[in-house]
């Protein structure tokens, strides 16, 4: 894991000196609020329908078992003892008290954390691939582009205040696990055809009123170049971005409204203008930085197989942990494992600071410290040698982590929705809670689903991209639900289309339930949902969901 | 129409309700209710004071009197005046909850 500097930790310590005297000034009445709103969201700290919320950076979905154990003593402390991990791999605490802030951002420096640009109008959290460095698909480790992004990205006074938030991803595997076409910008590395490694950069992706996927504007830009080539983007997009209309504002607006060819052009012909070599990044750093993300010491003697597949045979519940939640690895002897964050009934994304801690314990015993989160909501041990597959399942499983429900109907990616947020206009964890209930039982029989929630058309639930994706919108005072049909992230990324009219909150389970009915009758050997869909067009399903009883 | 003002205590983001007199408070059966054209009195009245005041964002919003209680119209201001209705969960201090005072369905498992 890449550990601060002592720039990064003066920086990071004069940053929360700053923000004690902003508070101190807010509540001694010398700020108004519209002054120290911008200051605050500076920090990561909204206002949200109930409390204050503070949503902390996860760079890349990374921590290590002092991070969780430090952020399990702040959700005890400071808020109610749980926090809840976003689709952006950030943490997000509901409950917190303004005057406790800053020491809450003191504590958090303290093992190299911050909040900063969780908000406001220019780079939000950079995010990659949950199992990277360890994925058996992987061309080549991409988190220490992500950390050369994040470095860059931090507070660039050209880009402080694009007109609207800026996302990127990064993919550097086979399966796109981290969702690039649905970014601002995304970046897959690959190797061009003299060997040389580099990236194809998309850009304009994004969910919200105007979903988009990102297009392709270059389909190699060596890696050493990749810094001023984003650059480039983001000057076009500063230059011609509208900044008229917030609905309007984001990069995906610009690239379809110029056409991707056309953007394209505008970026190369910028990026041949700039001075690349001025941010051009050597080898050496590129080395440097990768020393960070250096693989652990691993054990390599011989895992007992046989022994496990007997542990496998004679326990079906940690069998069918296994073969949800257990992933290949790139070293022999040993697993990535999911902790699932979606026990049946529960919200979505939540762990409590006993779940944390419980996670801090069993990354240091079995994963050499390192723990992930997923843009899914649920979290990664990315080292776990597979002869303690079935200790950790136990343990897991005693802390009400131990759910097998990785990519399947229940695991349900859900936005906080209107029983939090400022923004919803519906519900989404109890209509989510709803939703796993009804089909709990039926999800291995299903398999590979996913059900995708949003509580308003801002997308953080990341609807458009579900298999089945549910927005929540008030209509003449009552909770609806529009549905969608065949989305899909990753490589094959797709946005959902909707299928009709929305349908009310308690007849929404019902509703899944008989688009999944036919689902299952109509798919054909290892076909997923939306290939289902595209085979078979929507009729079967409108048929099936807006039949007269 | 009914109308209270409400907003969110400034040092620590609580629900707040203006009682009058320069006051706030948590229960919104304490709020202090302006009817039809009063309300945006109301609402001035609640922004006159030395600075900081209480309540950030302070808004009107509609509410019924059932008995002795306020109830708000719209479900956000439900969901504000009683708690998230996801339910108490392992571990978590399940201090909002309280759907049947809302008058929201309980979704809770």
């Amino acid at each position: 894991m890449y550990r601060y500097d002592d720039f990064d930790h003066r920086f990071i310590d004069e940053r929360v000196a700053q923000y004690r005297d902003q508070v101190r000034r807010r509540l001694a009445g010398q700020l108004t609020e519209d002054e120290f709103r911008p200051l605050r969201l500076m920090n990561g700290l909204y206002l949200q329908l109930h409390a204050y919320m503070l949503r902390i950076a996860v760079p890349y979905g990374m921590l290590n078992s002092a991070k969780l154990r430090k952020l399990a003593h702040i959700m005890r402390k400071y808020d109610r003892g749980y926090g809840h991990f976003t689709t952006r791999t950030n943490l997000q605490l509901h409950w917190i008290k303004l005057e406790d802030t800053p020491d809450i951002l003191a504590e958090l420096a303290s093992v190299e954390m911050h909040a900063i640009q969780t908000s406001g109008n220019s780079f939000r959290n950079t995010t990659t691939d949950p199992f990277a460095g360890v994925a058996a698909d992987e061309l080549e480790d991409p988190r220490p582009y992500a950390e050369i992004i994040r470095q860059w990205a931090t507070l660039h006074p050209e880009f402080s205040f694009l007109p609207r938030k800026f996302k990127i991803a990064i993919c550097a595997s086979k399966e796109d696990r981290a969702a690039v076409k649905m970014h601002d910008l995304g970046l897959y590395l690959h190797k061009n055809e003299a060997g040389e490694l580099g990236f194809e950069v998309v850009v304009g992706g994004g969910l919200g009123r105007t979903p988009y996927l990102a297009q392709s504007v270059k389909k190699f830009v060596p890696r050493r170049d990749v810094l001023s080539y984003i650059e480039a983007c983001l000057r076009v997009y500063n230059r011609y971005g509208r900044r008229d209309n917030l609905w309007k504002a984001r990069v995906k607006i610009l690239v379809n409204s110029l056409g991707p060819a056309k953007y394209a052009e505008e970026v190369e012909q910028e990026w041949l203008a700039s001075d690349r070599e001025a941010i051009a990044i050597p080898e050496s750093y590129i080395a440097e930085i990768a020393s960070a993300f250096a693989p652990p010491d691993y054990d390599r003697k011989p895992v007992d197989e046989a022994a496990l597949e007997r542990t496998i045979a004679s326990n079906p519940a940690f069998a069918r942990w296994v073969k949800n939640n257990v992933h290949p690895h790139k070293v022999p002897g040993h697993a990535i494992v999911t902790i699932s964050l979606k026990e049946v009934g529960k919200t979505g994304g939540d762990i409590t600071a006993e779940q944390m801690e419980v996670v801090a314990d069993l990354a240091d015993e079995l994963s050499f410290g390192e723990a992930r989160v997923a843009y899914e909501q649920n979290m990664v041990l990315p080292h776990v040698r597979r002869d303690k597959l079935f200790t950790l399942w136990q343990r897991l499983d005693a802390a009400k982590l131990g759910t097998s429900n990785k990519d399947l109907v229940t695991d349900i990616i859900c936005c906080p929705g209107l029983d939090y947020c400022g923004l919803a206009t519906a519900r989404s964890i109890p209509v989510a809670q709803r939703i796993a209930k009804h089909l709990a039982a039926k999800e291995d029989e299903i398999g590979n689903f996913n059900i995708k929630m949003s509580g308003c058309i801002n997308a953080c639930g990341h609807h458009h991209l579900g298999h089945i994706g549910l927005l929540g919108v008030e209509k003449n005072g009552e909770e609806v639900y529009q549905i969608t049909l065949g989305g899909d992230a990753g490589h094959n990324a797709a946005i959902g289309t909707i299928i009709g009219p929305a349908v009310k909150s308690d007849d929404v389970p019902a509703a899944i339930d008989k688009l999944i009915g036919v689902y299952m009758k109509l798919r054909q050997d290892g076909e997923r949902f939306p290939e289902t869909y595209r085979r078979v067009g929507q009729a079967p399903f409108k048929e099936a969901l807006y039949a007269p009883r | 129409m009914l109308q209270i003002v409400t907003g969110n205590r400034l040092r620590d983001g609580v629900v707040i309700y203006f009682a009058g007199a320069g006051e706030w408070t948590p229960s919104i059966d304490k709020a202090l209710v302006a009817e039809d054209d009063h309300a945006n009195a109301l609402l001035a009245e609640a922004q006159v004071g030395l600075p900081p005041l209480p309540a950030v964002g302070p808004i009107l919003i509609e509410v019924t009197r059932e008995g002795d209680h306020l109830r708000p119209v719209t479900l956000r201001e439900r969901i504000r005046a009683s708690g998230p209705t996801t339910g108490p969960m392992a571990g978590h201090t399940a201090l909002d909850a309280n759907p049947a005072a809302s008058g929201i369905d309980d979704y809770s498992i």
